[in-house]
Protein backbone atom coordinates (compact mmCIF):
# COMPACT_ATOMS: atom_id res chain seq x y z
CA UNK A 1 0.00 0.00 0.00
CA UNK A 2 1.38 3.56 -0.62
CA UNK A 3 2.04 5.81 1.82
CA UNK A 4 -0.50 8.40 3.27
CA UNK A 5 -1.11 11.25 5.18
CA UNK A 6 -3.90 10.61 8.15
CA UNK A 7 -5.84 12.68 9.89
CA UNK A 8 -9.41 12.43 12.15
CA UNK A 9 -11.92 15.01 11.63
CA UNK A 10 -14.27 16.40 14.14
CA UNK A 11 -16.79 18.23 12.41
CA UNK A 12 -18.17 17.71 8.72
CA UNK A 13 -16.24 21.37 7.87
CA UNK A 14 -13.06 20.19 9.24
CA UNK A 15 -13.55 17.32 6.94
CA UNK A 16 -13.45 18.68 3.77
CA UNK A 17 -11.16 21.30 4.40
CA UNK A 18 -8.32 18.79 5.96
CA UNK A 19 -8.94 16.70 2.01
CA UNK A 20 -6.58 18.50 -0.12
CA UNK A 21 -5.49 17.17 -3.54
CA UNK A 22 -5.88 13.60 -4.00
CA UNK A 23 -7.72 12.99 -0.66
CA UNK A 24 -9.89 10.59 0.17
CA UNK A 25 -12.76 10.33 3.10
CA UNK A 26 -12.28 7.30 5.31
CA UNK A 27 -15.44 5.38 6.32
CA UNK A 28 -15.90 1.91 6.82
CA UNK A 29 -13.20 1.57 4.79
CA UNK A 30 -14.40 -1.75 3.47
CA UNK A 31 -13.56 -1.14 -0.23
CA UNK A 32 -11.56 1.67 0.13
CA UNK A 33 -8.79 0.07 1.50
CA UNK A 34 -9.21 -2.81 0.10
CA UNK A 35 -8.71 -1.22 -3.28
CA UNK A 36 -5.59 0.86 -1.60
CA UNK A 37 -3.87 -2.94 -1.02
CA UNK A 38 -4.90 -3.57 -4.75
CA UNK A 39 -2.85 -0.50 -5.54
CA UNK A 40 -6.02 0.89 -7.35
CA UNK A 41 -6.73 3.70 -5.14
CA UNK A 42 -3.60 5.53 -4.58
CA UNK A 43 -4.37 8.21 -2.28
CA UNK A 44 -2.19 10.78 -0.43
CA UNK A 45 -4.38 11.66 2.16
CA UNK A 46 -7.02 9.27 3.76
CA UNK A 47 -9.30 11.89 6.40
CA UNK A 48 -11.11 9.47 8.59
CA UNK A 49 -14.47 10.67 9.16
CA UNK A 50 -15.53 7.88 11.83
CA UNK A 51 -15.58 10.27 15.01
CA UNK A 52 -18.39 12.97 12.90
CA UNK A 53 -21.65 13.19 13.99
CA UNK A 54 -23.56 11.76 11.00
CA UNK A 55 -24.44 8.11 12.39
CA UNK A 56 -28.10 8.69 13.39
CA UNK A 57 -31.38 7.24 11.84
CA UNK A 58 -34.21 9.68 12.41
CA UNK A 59 -37.57 10.29 11.54
CA UNK A 60 -38.07 13.48 9.48
CA UNK A 61 -40.80 15.69 9.92
CA UNK A 62 -42.42 14.78 6.54
CA UNK A 63 -42.90 11.46 7.48
CA UNK A 64 -39.13 10.33 5.99
CA UNK A 65 -36.34 8.93 7.18
CA UNK A 66 -33.09 10.70 7.42
CA UNK A 67 -30.03 7.75 7.52
CA UNK A 68 -26.84 9.85 9.17
CA UNK A 69 -23.85 9.07 6.08
CA UNK A 70 -21.78 7.16 9.26
CA UNK A 71 -25.05 4.62 9.99
CA UNK A 72 -23.66 1.24 9.48
CA UNK A 73 -25.12 -1.01 6.74
CA UNK A 74 -26.25 -3.34 9.54
CA UNK A 75 -27.69 -0.54 11.65
CA UNK A 76 -29.92 0.80 9.12
CA UNK A 77 -31.00 -2.83 8.31
CA UNK A 78 -31.93 -3.61 11.32
CA UNK A 79 -33.56 -0.03 12.36
CA UNK A 80 -37.38 -0.50 13.30
CA UNK A 81 -38.68 2.53 11.07
CA UNK A 82 -36.81 1.07 7.82
CA UNK A 83 -37.84 -2.27 8.78
CA UNK A 84 -41.49 -1.41 9.01
CA UNK A 85 -41.95 1.87 6.14
CA UNK A 86 -38.79 0.54 3.94
CA UNK A 87 -38.57 -3.03 4.04
CA UNK A 88 -36.80 -2.95 0.67
CA UNK A 89 -34.21 -0.98 1.82
CA UNK A 90 -33.50 -3.64 4.35
CA UNK A 91 -33.59 -6.51 2.63
CA UNK A 92 -31.59 -5.51 -0.19
CA UNK A 93 -28.80 -4.41 2.62
CA UNK A 94 -29.12 -7.61 4.29
CA UNK A 95 -28.67 -9.08 0.85
CA UNK A 96 -25.06 -7.53 0.41
CA UNK A 97 -21.77 -8.59 1.76
CA UNK A 98 -21.67 -10.48 5.24
CA UNK A 99 -22.47 -9.74 8.85
CA UNK A 100 -18.44 -8.62 9.37
CA UNK A 101 -18.75 -6.08 6.57
CA UNK A 102 -22.10 -4.44 6.82
CA UNK A 103 -21.03 -3.75 10.62
CA UNK A 104 -18.25 -1.65 8.95
CA UNK A 105 -19.89 -0.62 5.72
CA UNK A 106 -21.63 2.64 6.03
CA UNK A 107 -24.01 4.32 4.15
CA UNK A 108 -21.81 7.09 2.37
CA UNK A 109 -19.28 4.62 1.22
CA UNK A 110 -21.89 2.56 0.32
CA UNK A 111 -22.71 5.22 -2.16
CA UNK A 112 -19.18 5.38 -3.44
CA UNK A 113 -18.26 1.51 -3.80
CA UNK A 114 -16.46 1.01 -7.01
CA UNK A 115 -17.43 -1.62 -9.69
CA UNK A 116 -16.23 -5.22 -9.07
CA UNK A 117 -15.35 -5.49 -12.66
CA UNK A 118 -12.62 -7.99 -12.67
CA UNK A 119 -10.60 -5.38 -15.40
CA UNK A 120 -10.79 -2.34 -13.04
CA UNK A 121 -9.86 -4.18 -9.96
CA UNK A 122 -6.96 -5.63 -10.91
CA UNK A 123 -3.98 -3.64 -12.04
CA UNK A 124 -2.54 -6.39 -13.77
CA UNK A 125 -4.83 -6.26 -17.13
CA UNK A 126 -3.66 -2.93 -18.50
CA UNK A 127 -7.13 -1.87 -20.06
CA UNK A 128 -9.66 -0.17 -18.34
CA UNK A 129 -10.84 3.29 -19.10
CA UNK A 130 -11.91 3.73 -15.75
CA UNK A 131 -9.18 2.83 -13.74
CA UNK A 132 -6.58 4.62 -16.28
CA UNK A 133 -8.55 6.88 -18.81
CA UNK A 134 -7.76 5.97 -22.99
CA UNK A 135 -6.44 2.47 -21.93
CA UNK A 136 -9.45 0.63 -23.52
CA UNK A 137 -11.92 -2.04 -22.07
CA UNK A 138 -10.76 -5.31 -21.06
CA UNK A 139 -14.41 -6.79 -20.52
CA UNK A 140 -15.91 -5.64 -24.25
CA UNK A 141 -13.91 -8.23 -25.76
CA UNK A 142 -13.27 -9.98 -22.33
CA UNK A 143 -14.93 -12.61 -19.80
CA UNK A 144 -17.86 -10.12 -19.47
CA UNK A 145 -20.30 -12.49 -17.70
CA UNK A 146 -20.70 -9.71 -14.84
CA UNK A 147 -21.35 -6.87 -17.06
CA UNK A 148 -24.14 -4.58 -18.34
CA UNK A 149 -26.63 -4.87 -20.53
CA UNK A 150 -28.42 -1.21 -20.21
CA UNK A 151 -26.56 2.18 -20.55
CA UNK A 152 -23.36 1.25 -21.16
CA UNK A 153 -20.74 2.41 -23.70
CA UNK A 154 -17.82 0.96 -25.86
CA UNK A 155 -15.73 2.77 -22.92
CA UNK A 156 -16.91 0.57 -20.40
CA UNK A 157 -19.68 -1.93 -19.70
CA UNK A 158 -18.99 -2.24 -16.16
CA UNK A 159 -21.58 -2.18 -13.25
CA UNK A 160 -22.58 -0.67 -9.81
CA UNK A 161 -22.39 -3.25 -6.97
CA UNK A 162 -24.54 -1.86 -4.70
CA UNK A 163 -27.36 -3.47 -3.56
CA UNK A 164 -28.25 -0.81 -0.96
CA UNK A 165 -28.84 1.90 -3.80
CA UNK A 166 -30.70 -0.21 -6.29
CA UNK A 167 -33.39 0.63 -3.09
CA UNK A 168 -32.71 4.23 -2.99
CA UNK A 169 -32.87 4.45 -6.38
CA UNK A 170 -36.77 2.86 -6.34
CA UNK A 171 -37.05 4.91 -3.07
CA UNK A 172 -36.45 8.12 -4.87
CA UNK A 173 -33.95 9.09 -2.14
CA UNK A 174 -32.31 12.41 -1.50
CA UNK A 175 -28.52 12.47 -1.17
CA UNK A 176 -27.14 14.92 1.13
CA UNK A 177 -23.47 16.69 0.54
CA UNK A 178 -21.55 19.72 2.31
CA UNK A 179 -18.35 21.11 -0.26
CA UNK A 180 -16.69 24.14 0.14
CA UNK A 181 -19.32 26.45 -0.86
CA UNK A 182 -21.71 24.75 1.94
CA UNK A 183 -24.67 22.38 1.13
CA UNK A 184 -26.64 20.95 -1.45
CA UNK A 185 -29.09 18.14 -2.53
CA UNK A 186 -28.79 15.70 -5.21
CA UNK A 187 -31.62 13.49 -6.52
CA UNK A 188 -30.94 9.95 -6.51
CA UNK A 189 -30.78 9.39 -9.94
CA UNK A 190 -28.76 12.47 -10.63
CA UNK A 191 -26.36 11.13 -8.06
CA UNK A 192 -24.68 8.22 -10.34
CA UNK A 193 -23.59 8.44 -13.65
CA UNK A 194 -23.60 6.56 -16.60
CA UNK A 195 -20.06 5.46 -18.23
CA UNK A 196 -20.49 7.54 -21.21
CA UNK A 197 -16.94 9.04 -22.18
CA UNK A 198 -15.78 9.63 -18.64
CA UNK A 199 -16.30 6.47 -17.14
CA UNK A 200 -13.82 7.31 -14.34
CA UNK A 201 -16.34 9.52 -13.08
CA UNK A 202 -18.56 7.42 -10.83
CA UNK A 203 -21.23 9.73 -9.61
CA UNK A 204 -21.49 13.46 -9.68
CA UNK A 205 -20.34 14.38 -6.56
CA UNK A 206 -17.29 16.33 -6.49
CA UNK A 207 -13.74 15.17 -5.27
CA UNK A 208 -14.09 17.80 -1.80
CA UNK A 209 -17.86 16.66 -0.90
CA UNK A 210 -18.46 14.86 1.53
CA UNK A 211 -21.99 12.86 1.83
CA UNK A 212 -23.67 13.87 5.20
CA UNK A 213 -27.09 11.87 4.89
CA UNK A 214 -29.42 10.29 2.89
CA UNK A 215 -32.98 11.50 2.75
CA UNK A 216 -35.83 8.89 2.25
CA UNK A 217 -38.92 10.87 1.16
CA UNK A 218 -42.62 9.28 2.76
CA UNK A 219 -44.22 6.81 0.81
CA UNK A 220 -46.39 4.97 2.55
CA UNK A 221 -46.96 2.31 -0.17
CA UNK A 222 -43.49 1.47 0.13
CA UNK A 223 -44.67 -1.03 2.91
CA UNK A 224 -45.35 -3.22 0.24
CA UNK A 225 -42.11 -3.97 -1.12
CA UNK A 226 -39.35 -6.18 -1.60
CA UNK A 227 -35.47 -6.83 -3.03
CA UNK A 228 -35.12 -9.85 -4.71
CA UNK A 229 -31.05 -10.75 -5.45
CA UNK A 230 -29.99 -13.08 -8.29
CA UNK A 231 -26.41 -14.51 -7.60
CA UNK A 232 -24.37 -17.29 -7.98
CA UNK A 233 -24.14 -18.40 -4.53
CA UNK A 234 -26.52 -18.27 -1.92
CA UNK A 235 -25.60 -15.56 -0.14
CA UNK A 236 -21.85 -13.24 0.32
CA UNK A 237 -22.05 -13.03 -3.83
CA UNK A 238 -22.36 -9.46 -5.88
CA UNK A 239 -25.49 -9.76 -7.44
CA UNK A 240 -25.74 -10.54 -11.33
CA UNK A 241 -29.27 -9.43 -11.33
CA UNK A 242 -31.01 -7.45 -8.40
CA UNK A 243 -35.28 -5.99 -8.06
CA UNK A 244 -36.42 -3.24 -5.68
CA UNK A 245 -39.69 -3.47 -6.28
CA UNK A 246 -42.53 -1.27 -4.67
CA UNK A 247 -46.15 -1.38 -5.81
CA UNK A 248 -49.08 0.73 -4.79
CA UNK A 249 -52.62 -1.16 -5.36
CA UNK A 250 -55.90 -0.75 -4.63
CA UNK A 251 -58.52 -2.90 -3.43
CA UNK A 252 -59.45 -4.93 -6.75
CA UNK A 253 -55.52 -5.35 -6.91
CA UNK A 254 -54.94 -2.73 -10.07
CA UNK A 255 -51.69 -0.79 -9.98
CA UNK A 256 -52.02 2.49 -9.18
CA UNK A 257 -47.99 3.33 -9.10
CA UNK A 258 -44.95 1.23 -9.50
CA UNK A 259 -41.61 1.65 -8.74
CA UNK A 260 -38.96 -0.19 -10.05
CA UNK A 261 -34.97 -1.22 -9.84
CA UNK A 262 -32.23 -3.19 -11.01
CA UNK A 263 -29.10 -3.76 -9.88
CA UNK A 264 -26.05 -5.96 -11.68
CA UNK A 265 -27.44 -4.48 -15.00
CA UNK A 266 -25.82 -1.34 -15.44
CA UNK A 267 -22.62 1.41 -14.09
CA UNK A 268 -25.92 3.03 -12.17
CA UNK A 269 -28.57 1.66 -10.19
CA UNK A 270 -30.99 1.30 -13.22
CA UNK A 271 -34.35 2.69 -12.46
CA UNK A 272 -36.84 0.68 -15.21
CA UNK A 273 -39.15 3.66 -16.33
CA UNK A 274 -40.58 1.90 -18.58
CA UNK A 275 -41.83 -1.35 -16.44
CA UNK A 276 -43.03 0.97 -14.04
CA UNK A 277 -45.45 3.31 -16.80
CA UNK A 278 -46.44 -0.19 -18.33
CA UNK A 279 -47.43 -1.51 -15.10
CA UNK A 280 -49.64 2.06 -14.06
CA UNK A 281 -53.19 0.82 -14.32
CA UNK A 282 -52.76 -2.57 -15.04
CA UNK A 283 -54.67 -6.22 -12.56
CA UNK A 284 -51.05 -7.15 -11.03
CA UNK A 285 -51.02 -10.05 -12.52
CA UNK A 286 -48.13 -12.31 -14.38
CA UNK A 287 -49.00 -11.60 -17.11
CA UNK A 288 -48.89 -7.55 -16.57
CA UNK A 289 -45.70 -7.89 -15.09
CA UNK A 290 -44.18 -9.85 -17.74
CA UNK A 291 -45.46 -7.77 -20.42
CA UNK A 292 -43.63 -4.54 -18.27
CA UNK A 293 -40.66 -6.21 -17.77
CA UNK A 294 -40.53 -7.10 -22.03
CA UNK A 295 -41.00 -3.21 -22.21
CA UNK A 296 -37.69 -1.79 -20.41
CA UNK A 297 -35.86 -5.27 -21.53
CA UNK A 298 -36.52 -4.70 -25.36
CA UNK A 299 -33.21 -1.66 -24.78
CA UNK A 300 -31.45 -4.23 -23.15
CA UNK A 301 -27.91 -5.14 -25.07
CA UNK A 302 -26.02 -8.05 -24.22
CA UNK A 303 -21.98 -9.47 -24.67
CA UNK A 304 -20.85 -12.66 -25.20
CA UNK A 305 -20.74 -14.32 -21.58
CA UNK A 306 -23.53 -11.91 -20.38
CA UNK A 307 -26.75 -12.36 -22.68
CA UNK A 308 -28.26 -14.61 -19.63
CA UNK A 309 -29.06 -11.61 -17.70
CA UNK A 310 -31.41 -10.55 -20.34
CA UNK A 311 -33.91 -13.13 -19.31
CA UNK A 312 -32.64 -13.91 -15.99
CA UNK A 313 -33.53 -10.00 -15.66
CA UNK A 314 -37.07 -10.75 -16.89
CA UNK A 315 -37.49 -13.42 -14.83
CA UNK A 316 -36.74 -11.71 -11.70
CA UNK A 317 -38.67 -8.13 -12.45
CA UNK A 318 -41.44 -10.70 -12.97
CA UNK A 319 -41.00 -12.75 -9.63
CA UNK A 320 -39.93 -9.69 -7.19
CA UNK A 321 -43.41 -7.87 -8.63
CA UNK A 322 -45.33 -11.32 -8.05
CA UNK A 323 -44.09 -11.60 -4.35
CA UNK A 324 -44.92 -7.86 -3.98
CA UNK A 325 -48.42 -8.61 -4.72
CA UNK A 326 -49.18 -11.22 -2.58
CA UNK A 327 -48.38 -9.70 0.32
CA UNK A 328 -51.05 -8.83 2.62
CA UNK B 1 10.41 -20.24 3.47
CA UNK B 2 12.73 -20.95 0.21
CA UNK B 3 14.00 -24.22 2.00
CA UNK B 4 12.01 -27.01 2.93
CA UNK B 5 14.40 -28.64 5.30
CA UNK B 6 16.29 -27.31 8.46
CA UNK B 7 20.34 -26.36 7.41
CA UNK B 8 22.40 -28.99 9.00
CA UNK B 9 25.81 -28.60 10.45
CA UNK B 10 28.20 -30.88 8.67
CA UNK B 11 28.59 -33.79 10.96
CA UNK B 12 24.69 -34.45 10.39
CA UNK B 13 23.66 -33.27 14.02
CA UNK B 14 21.15 -29.98 13.77
CA UNK B 15 22.68 -26.79 13.77
CA UNK B 16 22.77 -25.45 17.25
CA UNK B 17 21.23 -22.27 16.92
CA UNK B 18 18.62 -23.79 15.49
CA UNK B 19 17.40 -26.17 17.97
CA UNK B 20 14.25 -24.64 19.70
CA UNK B 21 14.12 -24.40 23.35
CA UNK B 22 11.31 -25.32 25.64
CA UNK B 23 10.67 -21.35 26.20
CA UNK B 24 10.18 -20.97 22.36
CA UNK B 25 6.75 -20.79 20.73
CA UNK B 26 6.93 -22.93 17.16
CA UNK B 27 6.39 -19.27 15.62
CA UNK B 28 9.45 -18.22 16.93
CA UNK B 29 10.79 -21.08 16.06
CA UNK B 30 10.07 -21.03 12.44
CA UNK B 31 10.80 -17.55 12.45
CA UNK B 32 14.07 -17.97 12.78
CA UNK B 33 13.89 -20.65 10.39
CA UNK B 34 12.84 -18.86 7.66
CA UNK B 35 15.09 -16.21 8.24
CA UNK B 36 17.98 -18.34 8.04
CA UNK B 37 17.31 -20.24 5.25
CA UNK B 38 16.71 -16.69 4.12
CA UNK B 39 20.18 -15.56 5.00
CA UNK B 40 21.78 -18.63 3.62
CA UNK B 41 20.04 -18.41 0.50
CA UNK B 42 21.22 -14.60 -0.28
CA UNK B 43 24.62 -15.14 1.37
CA UNK B 44 26.52 -13.77 4.25
CA UNK B 45 27.62 -10.39 2.50
CA UNK B 46 24.22 -9.01 1.14
CA UNK B 47 22.12 -9.52 4.36
CA UNK B 48 23.64 -8.39 8.07
CA UNK B 49 20.91 -9.89 10.31
CA UNK B 50 20.59 -8.27 13.94
CA UNK B 51 21.19 -11.55 15.62
CA UNK B 52 18.26 -14.19 15.31
CA UNK B 53 17.29 -14.07 19.27
CA UNK B 54 15.99 -10.43 18.66
CA UNK B 55 13.88 -11.81 15.19
CA UNK B 56 10.79 -12.08 17.24
CA UNK B 57 10.64 -8.44 18.97
CA UNK B 58 9.55 -6.33 15.75
CA UNK B 59 9.25 -2.69 17.10
CA UNK B 60 5.71 -1.25 16.53
CA UNK B 61 6.81 1.74 14.68
CA UNK B 62 6.97 2.30 10.96
CA UNK B 63 9.88 2.61 8.67
CA UNK B 64 11.69 5.94 8.37
CA UNK B 65 9.94 8.78 6.60
CA UNK B 66 6.69 6.63 6.69
CA UNK B 67 3.24 9.29 8.06
CA UNK B 68 2.36 7.20 11.80
CA UNK B 69 -0.57 7.50 13.93
CA UNK B 70 -0.52 7.21 17.28
CA UNK B 71 -3.84 5.25 18.80
CA UNK B 72 -4.85 4.32 22.37
CA UNK B 73 -7.44 1.13 22.11
CA UNK B 74 -7.60 -1.99 24.14
CA UNK B 75 -7.09 -5.50 22.87
CA UNK B 76 -8.96 -8.62 25.11
CA UNK B 77 -8.77 -6.12 28.30
CA UNK B 78 -5.45 -4.48 27.81
CA UNK B 79 -5.05 -1.29 27.16
CA UNK B 80 -2.00 -0.71 24.54
CA UNK B 81 -0.89 2.99 23.62
CA UNK B 82 1.00 2.85 19.90
CA UNK B 83 2.16 4.51 17.22
CA UNK B 84 1.93 2.62 14.04
CA UNK B 85 2.27 3.24 10.36
CA UNK B 86 -0.78 4.59 9.40
CA UNK B 87 -1.18 2.19 6.76
CA UNK B 88 -1.03 -1.04 9.49
CA UNK B 89 -4.56 -2.67 9.96
CA UNK B 90 -5.55 -4.09 12.55
CA UNK B 91 -4.99 -7.82 11.61
CA UNK B 92 -1.33 -6.94 11.07
CA UNK B 93 -1.26 -5.14 14.55
CA UNK B 94 -2.76 -8.30 16.35
CA UNK B 95 -0.25 -10.84 14.43
CA UNK B 96 2.74 -9.11 13.29
CA UNK B 97 3.44 -6.98 16.38
CA UNK B 98 1.17 -7.85 19.59
CA UNK B 99 1.99 -11.77 18.50
CA UNK B 100 -1.47 -12.31 19.15
CA UNK B 101 -1.86 -14.83 16.02
CA UNK B 102 -4.86 -16.43 17.03
CA UNK B 103 -6.66 -14.20 14.02
CA UNK B 104 -5.71 -15.69 11.20
CA UNK B 105 -4.72 -13.74 7.55
CA UNK B 106 -6.74 -15.72 4.91
CA UNK B 107 -7.47 -13.75 1.93
CA UNK B 108 -7.02 -10.08 3.02
CA UNK B 109 -9.39 -8.76 1.55
CA UNK B 110 -12.60 -9.34 3.46
CA UNK B 111 -14.05 -12.07 1.63
CA UNK B 112 -12.92 -15.45 4.31
CA UNK B 113 -13.73 -14.21 7.54
CA UNK B 114 -10.43 -16.06 9.28
CA UNK B 115 -9.74 -12.48 10.46
CA UNK B 116 -12.70 -11.74 12.37
CA UNK B 117 -12.69 -9.69 15.79
CA UNK B 118 -15.23 -7.95 17.72
CA UNK B 119 -14.57 -4.65 18.11
CA UNK B 120 -16.86 -2.95 20.44
CA UNK B 121 -18.65 -6.07 20.85
CA UNK B 122 -19.44 -6.05 16.82
CA UNK B 123 -17.81 -8.72 14.95
CA UNK B 124 -15.93 -7.29 11.71
CA UNK B 125 -12.88 -8.12 9.49
CA UNK B 126 -9.67 -6.86 10.85
CA UNK B 127 -8.09 -7.18 8.07
CA UNK B 128 -9.83 -4.26 5.93
CA UNK B 129 -9.78 -1.79 9.25
CA UNK B 130 -6.85 0.37 9.92
CA UNK B 131 -5.71 0.71 13.55
CA UNK B 132 -5.56 4.02 13.42
CA UNK B 133 -9.55 3.66 12.81
CA UNK B 134 -9.83 2.11 16.34
CA UNK B 135 -9.04 5.18 18.79
CA UNK B 136 -10.43 4.10 22.18
CA UNK B 137 -12.11 0.83 21.19
CA UNK B 138 -12.13 -2.20 22.88
CA UNK B 139 -11.09 -5.14 20.54
CA UNK B 140 -11.81 -9.00 21.53
CA UNK B 141 -9.67 -11.67 19.68
CA UNK B 142 -9.85 -15.42 20.01
CA UNK B 143 -7.10 -14.84 22.79
CA UNK B 144 -9.74 -13.09 24.95
CA UNK B 145 -12.67 -15.13 25.05
CA UNK B 146 -12.32 -17.88 27.55
CA UNK B 147 -12.23 -16.94 31.32
CA UNK B 148 -9.04 -18.46 32.28
CA UNK B 149 -8.83 -22.01 31.63
CA UNK B 150 -12.80 -22.06 31.24
CA UNK B 151 -13.16 -21.62 27.55
CA UNK B 152 -15.45 -19.72 25.97
CA UNK B 153 -19.39 -21.52 25.40
CA UNK B 154 -18.97 -20.93 21.75
CA UNK B 155 -14.92 -22.64 21.99
CA UNK B 156 -16.65 -25.84 24.00
CA UNK B 157 -19.14 -26.61 21.87
CA UNK B 158 -16.99 -25.86 18.45
CA UNK B 159 -14.37 -28.94 20.34
CA UNK B 160 -17.67 -31.02 21.40
CA UNK B 161 -18.92 -30.72 17.69
CA UNK B 162 -15.83 -31.49 15.87
CA UNK B 163 -16.56 -27.79 14.53
CA UNK B 164 -13.29 -28.13 12.36
CA UNK B 165 -11.41 -30.12 10.60
CA UNK B 166 -7.63 -27.92 10.30
CA UNK B 167 -8.36 -25.41 11.78
CA UNK B 168 -7.49 -22.07 10.16
CA UNK B 169 -10.94 -20.34 9.70
CA UNK B 170 -11.95 -21.81 13.56
CA UNK B 171 -10.87 -18.69 15.19
CA UNK B 172 -12.72 -16.62 13.16
CA UNK B 173 -15.96 -18.51 12.93
CA UNK B 174 -16.15 -18.33 16.92
CA UNK B 175 -15.36 -14.87 16.85
CA UNK B 176 -18.33 -14.86 14.35
CA UNK B 177 -20.63 -17.13 16.12
CA UNK B 178 -20.35 -15.44 19.45
CA UNK B 179 -21.36 -11.86 17.92
CA UNK B 180 -23.84 -14.31 15.87
CA UNK B 181 -25.90 -15.03 19.06
CA UNK B 182 -25.48 -11.86 20.50
CA UNK B 183 -27.29 -10.28 17.40
CA UNK B 184 -29.77 -13.43 18.45
CA UNK B 185 -29.74 -14.92 14.16
CA UNK B 186 -29.24 -18.61 15.39
CA UNK B 187 -32.86 -19.17 15.99
CA UNK B 188 -32.81 -22.18 12.78
CA UNK B 189 -30.29 -24.02 10.87
CA UNK B 190 -31.02 -21.63 7.57
CA UNK B 191 -30.78 -18.07 9.81
CA UNK B 192 -27.35 -19.82 11.06
CA UNK B 193 -25.93 -20.51 7.69
CA UNK B 194 -26.88 -17.05 6.47
CA UNK B 195 -25.26 -15.09 9.34
CA UNK B 196 -22.43 -17.30 9.28
CA UNK B 197 -22.12 -16.51 5.35
CA UNK B 198 -19.10 -14.51 6.15
CA UNK B 199 -16.68 -17.24 7.19
CA UNK B 200 -15.85 -19.81 4.74
CA UNK B 201 -14.31 -22.98 5.65
CA UNK B 202 -12.61 -25.07 3.35
CA UNK B 203 -12.72 -27.90 5.02
CA UNK B 204 -16.40 -28.04 4.89
CA UNK B 205 -16.91 -28.33 8.39
CA UNK B 206 -20.41 -26.34 8.32
CA UNK B 207 -22.89 -28.96 10.00
CA UNK B 208 -20.38 -29.46 12.74
CA UNK B 209 -20.02 -25.54 13.13
CA UNK B 210 -24.13 -25.17 12.52
CA UNK B 211 -24.66 -27.95 15.49
CA UNK B 212 -22.07 -26.04 17.51
CA UNK B 213 -23.62 -23.01 17.07
CA UNK B 214 -26.92 -24.33 18.18
CA UNK B 215 -25.51 -25.97 21.05
CA UNK B 216 -23.82 -22.93 22.60
CA UNK B 217 -26.79 -20.86 21.44
CA UNK B 218 -29.10 -23.55 24.17
CA UNK B 219 -26.31 -23.28 26.43
CA UNK B 220 -26.18 -19.33 27.24
CA UNK B 221 -30.55 -18.17 26.46
CA UNK B 222 -30.55 -14.98 24.95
Amino acid sequence: MNPFSYSRANDPAAAVSQLGPDGKFLGGGTNLIDLMKMGVERPARLVDINKLPLAQIEELPNGGVRLGALARNSDVADHALIKSRYPVLSEALVAGASPQLRNMATVGGNLMQRTRCFYFYDPAFPQCNKRQPGSGCGALEGFNRIHAIFGQSEQCIATNPSDMSVALAALEAIVRVQGPKGEREIKFNDFHRLPGTTPNMDTNLTADELITAVDLPPLPFATRSHYLKIRDRATYAFALVSVAAILDLDEGKKIKAARVAMGGVAHKPWRAMRTEQQLVGKSADEAAFRAAAEAELANARAYKHNTFKIELARRTIVRALSTVTAMA
Amino acid sequence: MAHGSVPCSSDGEPNHALTVSNAETRRQFIKKISATSAALAIGPTLLSLPGLSTAQTVQPSASPGVPTTAVRLRINGQEHSLNVDSRTTLLDLLREQLHLTGSKKGCDHGQCGACTVLANGRRINSCLSLVAMHEGDEIITIEGLANGDQLHPVQAAFIEHDGFQCGYCTPGQICSAVALLKENHANSDDEIREWMGGNLCRCGAYPNIVAAIKEAKNATPS
